[in-house]
Parts: structure tokens; C-alpha cells; sequence
């Protein structure tokens, strides 16, 4: 039973990262109809990035909280700006172009985006250094640590101030009319531009502070982690629904819970056949069935007619 | 209030709207009507900036061709579009709270929405459904509070009465006339003439992408050939 609860706690951490990085893309599906498959690497760069901050911040001997909360907040703008960059450069001059444009596009950025950081931050490991204090809790029989209920409870605090936003502000109410009818949201004066750059921005935000958990949770970072971890994502937001807030937080939080529980069974079930590396299998299972049997996810409507 | 001088619209190689000249003077109820596909709806797009024309713009002497859309709203032009385009996810209020996007005094905001729902007391029964779920005719009325809530000096209806039941008409007719008597100026596109007529002050008669007429509104409803073509006499 410990078992079955320490993979729910696990996954529920998992699926925390993943429901933020989801919302990145669910929020430019819903508003301009792509699939941002750069988003993964915003989140590496934003690893990457408070990493590097973390690295010139430590000597000053600082308490390792503060370092962290120093890195995560020199990661967010930078993570805001390349947000900003890729929708004005690579997406807005393709706004009317075929549909298969814009997303060919989005691969083209992504190996972009991977590259300039192999060459910034080379090919090797970056590792996260031990400044969270990891004291395990018990739990119902589980142990959790400080920085996984940290990761959890600042996912969750981001997520509700998100809905709140967006459903409660002249901004987030611009926003969904643009999703909507953008033609329609102009005639009342909206400024569409800005509000589609405010959405890359304000999801590259959200990638930036997953990049940060994703590098303290594993305690390390590399040029190449945000492809796999995109992929995910993107899989927890077809998941929920692409294209709605709430599906991509449910879709993350299934997701790590399924792959969780998924990689600790796994060997039992197969009598030690297959282990626990086969966990990032489990995601893409979940993709393909969901493909298949409800294309529109959990909580969508019509995925497939804009897909 | 606005003059339009030599306005063309162009949908690939096809010329949709040809050289139109249209004057609409302050307080004035215009209509503009035609057959369907005689370009009135490209035109009045192209006045509110939704479609790439060529030709001026004139709101009130100052040239509005290349202002952004956005802009218009707030230099007091509001546009009812063809087919309501409500945002269907939105709540009421909150479409009515989109239609003042541009203004920042929130408490008169708060009235106007109070004043929309007087006009249009149905709105106020489904304030807070998604205007998806209300009915064609809830969604034109919501449509015209929703551009009322920007305070327009002018406002262009593009076929109200499309796909509404008669009494329907009768009663989006009615809520136009009031706010016509409130002094908004209106050019209203209507393919139904003889409604748009008796509510208009002066009419436009479009063809094959030109006006072909421009008359006072008795003139045109006693018109040989406007009453053939037009009236279904």
C-alpha cells in the first residue's frame, strides 16, 4: 500500500510540472489554433538559465532558498522575453499561411532553440545543487520532501492565479474573446497582436518556473530535457482537452499519476521483464489511446476539426 | 459624420464592391440595401476596417483607412456584424463588458450595462448564461447592447433581421428605433428594404458592387423599380 501511495505522491509532483508546461500549450491552441512545439525548450532554457544564475549567485553565500528564489526570478524574464521573440519572429508572419506552415515552423524553433543552448551551455549535465532543504516527511506510510510539497503547492498557487486571471480580468476576458472571434474581439477594440504576445509571455512564464522544479526535482539539467518533457506536456494537454485551461491541469496531473504508478508496477507486472525505465512509454500510450478513443480529451470540444 | 469616397473591395480577382460613394451626416439614419451578394455587407466591412480596401474613410473629417481596427471603437464607430458574432463562451455580462472594453470609468460602465438591460430586459433575465445557449434572436438584441456599450456616435448594423422569426424583427426593429431617438447616427444594412425604410431617414441602393441609388426613404419606397426589385410588388 506505501508503495501505491508513494507513486500517487510522486505523481502528483510529476503531474504538477507537467500541468504548467500543458497550460503553455493549451493557451496558444486556444488562441491561435498552433501546437507551440518550441514550448518544451522554453522550459530547458528556463532550467538552463536558473541554473546559471544559481551558479554566480551561490559564492555570495546566500541561504540556498534565497539563491533559488534569485535563479527562478532571473529565469522568468528571460524565459518571457524568448517567448516573446519566438511568436514575433517565427509565428506572426505565418499568422494567415496554411495551417501546416506555422507548425512545421515550430519544430524548425524548437531544434533552434536546442542548439543555441548546446552551444551556450554545452552538452553536459548541469547539476542542480543540493540548496532545498529534501528532509523527507512521513505520509500515510510515504515519505514526501519539502521540495516536492513546495513544487505542488506553487504549481497550485500559479494555476489559481492563472483561472482567476483569466476569468476574472479585462485581460483574461480580451483573451478569451480573441480565442473565440478575433475579428470580433478587434471591433471592440482589442489589440489581437498584443494580446496573442501577452499569452506566449505569460505561458513562457508558467514554462520558466516548471524548468526550475523539473532541475530541482531531478537535480539536473541539460540542453536536450525539454523535448521529452514537451512532448509530455503537449500529451497532458491532449489529454484534458486542448485548448482548456482546466484539461490541461487535469491532463498533467493524470499524466505524472499514470506514469508514476505505471513505472512502479510495471516490473512487478511483467515479472521484472520490463523496469522502471520504460516509464516515459506510459505517456505515449496514453496519447495513442486517447487519440483514438477521444480525440477531443477529457474536458475538450472539437479538437478534430482544427487539428 | 463619415464619408466614403471611392471605396473598392477586392476578394482575389473578384471586384466585390466598386467605387462606392456614401455620406452619412451626424444624428442621420441610413440604410443600405440591396440583394443578396450586391457587396453591402464588404462594404460595410471595409468601412469598419475588417476587410483590406482601397478608397478614404472619413469619421468625422479625419481619415480612419489606415488606423489600426482596434482603434475605431475608440473614435466612437461601433459595428454590429453580420451573424451577431457574440462571444459564445462569454457570459451576457461579460460580452456587455467586452462592448466597453476601451473605456476605463468602471462606474459608468456599471450603469450602462443597467441601461442595456432596461432597453433589453431579456438580457438582464440571462445575465449570467453563455451566450451561446441563448436564442438567435436574445443573441442579435445582445449583439446591439454589446455595441452600445461603447457609447458610438455611430453605429452600422449589418442585417439584423437575418434569421429572425417576425416578431423578432419587429422587436430588434423597435430597440434600433430607440436608439436611433437617443441621437446615434446608424447605417444599417438590410436586405429586408422595406423594414430598413421605414426605419431609415434615407436610403442606399446597391448593385452588383455600386450604388445605384441614394434617395430619401418615401422617394425610394415609392420607386417603380425599387418597389419590383426590392418590395416584392
Amino acid at each position: 500500500m506505501d508503495i501505491f501511495i508513494q507513486q500517487i505522491i510522486n505523481g502528483l509532483v510529476l503531474g504538477s510540472i507537467y500541468a504548467l508546461v500543458a497550460l503553455g500549450y493549451t493557451m496558444v491552441y486556444g488562441i491561435l489554433g498552433l501546437i507551440n512545439f518550441a514550448h518544451g525548450e522554453v522550459v530547458m532554457i528556463g532550467a538552463l538559465t536558473a541554473l546559471t544564475a544559481i551558479g554566480l549567485l551561490v559564492p555570495a553565500g546566500l541561504p540556498g532558498p534565497v539563491v533559488v528564489l534569485g535563479g527562478l526570478l532571473i529565469a522568468i524574464p528571460v524565459c518571457m522575453a524568448v517567448g516573446f521573440a519566438i511568436e514575433r519572429i517565427a509565428y506572426r508572419p505565418l499568422r494567415n499561411a496554411p495551417r501546416l506552415a506555422p507548425l512545421i515552423t515550430a519544430i524548425g524553433v524548437s531544434i533552434v532553440l536546442q542548439q543555441l543552448a548546446m552551444m551556450g551551455w554545452g552538452r553536459n549535465y548541469h547539476t542542480f545543487p543540493p540548496l532545498l532543504p529534501a528532509t523527507p516527511h512521513q505520509l500515510f506510510g510515504a515519505a514526501i520532501t519539502d521540495l516536492q510539497m513546495l513544487i505542488v503547492v506553487v504549481a497550485a498557487v500559479l494555476m489559481a492565479a492563472l483561472v482567476w486571471l483569466v476569468t476574472r480580468t479585462r485581460l483574461g476576458r480580451a483573451m478569451r474573446a480573441t480565442a473565440e472571434n478575433p475579428a470580433v474581439a478587434r471591433l471592440m477594440g482589442v489589440d489581437v497582436d498584443r494580446v496573442i504576445s501577452f499569452t506566449f509571455v505569460l505561458g513562457s512564464a508558467l514554462a520558466a518556473v516548471a524548468g526550475v522544479m523539473v532541475a530541482a526535482n531531478y537535480s539536473i539539467a541539460h540542453y536536450a530535457m525539454g523535448f521529452m518533457l514537451g512532448l509530455k506536456a503537449f500529451t497532458a494537454a491532449v489529454l484534458g482537452g486542448i485548448g482548456n485551461l482546466g484539461g490541461a491541469m487535469l491532463g498533467g496531473l493524470l499524466l505524472g499519476i499514470i506514469e508514476s504508478l505505471g513505472a512502479g508496477y510495471i516490473g512487478d507486472l511483467t515479472g521484472g521483464f520490463l523496469g522502471s525505465n520504460y516509464q516515459d512509454v506510459f505517456a505515449f500510450f496514453v496519447l495513442i489511446l486517447v487519440l483514438v478513443f477521444r480525440p477531443s480529451g477529457l474536458m475538450g470540444e472539437k479538437v478534430a476539426e482544427r487539428a | 459624420m463619415l464619408q466614403v469616397r471611392g471605396l473598392e473591395v477586392h476578394y482575389g480577382g473578384i471586384c466585390a464592391v466598386r467605387g462606392v460613394d456614401l455620406d452619412v451626416a451626424a444624428g442621420e439614419k441610413v440604410a443600405l440595401i440591396g440583394a443578396n451578394g450586391a457587396g453591402k455587407t464588404s462594404a460595410l466591412k471595409a468601412i469598419a476596417r475588417m476587410l483590406p480596401a482601397r478608397g478614404t474613410v472619413r469619421l468625422d473629417g479625419a481619415d480612419i483607412a489606415d488606423a489600426p481596427p482596434h482603434s475605431l471603437v475608440g473614435q466612437g464607430l461601433a459595428l454590429v456584424p453580420e451573424g451577431r458574432g457574440v462571444f459564445a463562451r462569454l457570459s451576457v455580462r461579460e460580452n456587455l463588458e467586452m462592448g466597453a472594453y476601451v473605456r476605463t470609468d468602471r462606474a459608468a460602465i456599471a450603469d450602462d450595462i443597467e441601461r442595456v438591460f432596461s432597453l433589453l430586459p431579456r438580457l438582464r433575465e440571462r445575465a449570467g448564461q453563455t451566450a451561446g445557449t441563448l436564442s438567435g434572436g436574445e443573441q442579435q438584441m445582445l449583439a446591439i447592447g454589446r455595441a452600445l456599450m461603447s457609447r458610438p456616435r455611430l453605429l452600422l448594423l449589418d442585417e439584423p433581421s437575418m434569421g429572425l422569426s417576425p416578431i423578432m424583427v419587429a422587436t430588434v426593429f423597435e430597440v434600433i428605433r430607440t436608439v436611433a431617438q437617443e441621437g446615434v447616427t446608424l447605417l444599417l444594412v438590410e436586405q429586408n428594404a422595406r423594414l430598413a425604410l421605414s426605419l431609415c431617414d434615407r436610403g442606399y441602393v446597391m448593385e452588383s458592387g455600386e450604388i445605384t441609388l441614394n434617395a430619401p426613404s418615401a422617394e425610394l419606397l415609392d420607386n417603380p423599380a425599387v418597389r419590383s426589385a426590392y418590395l416584392g410588388e
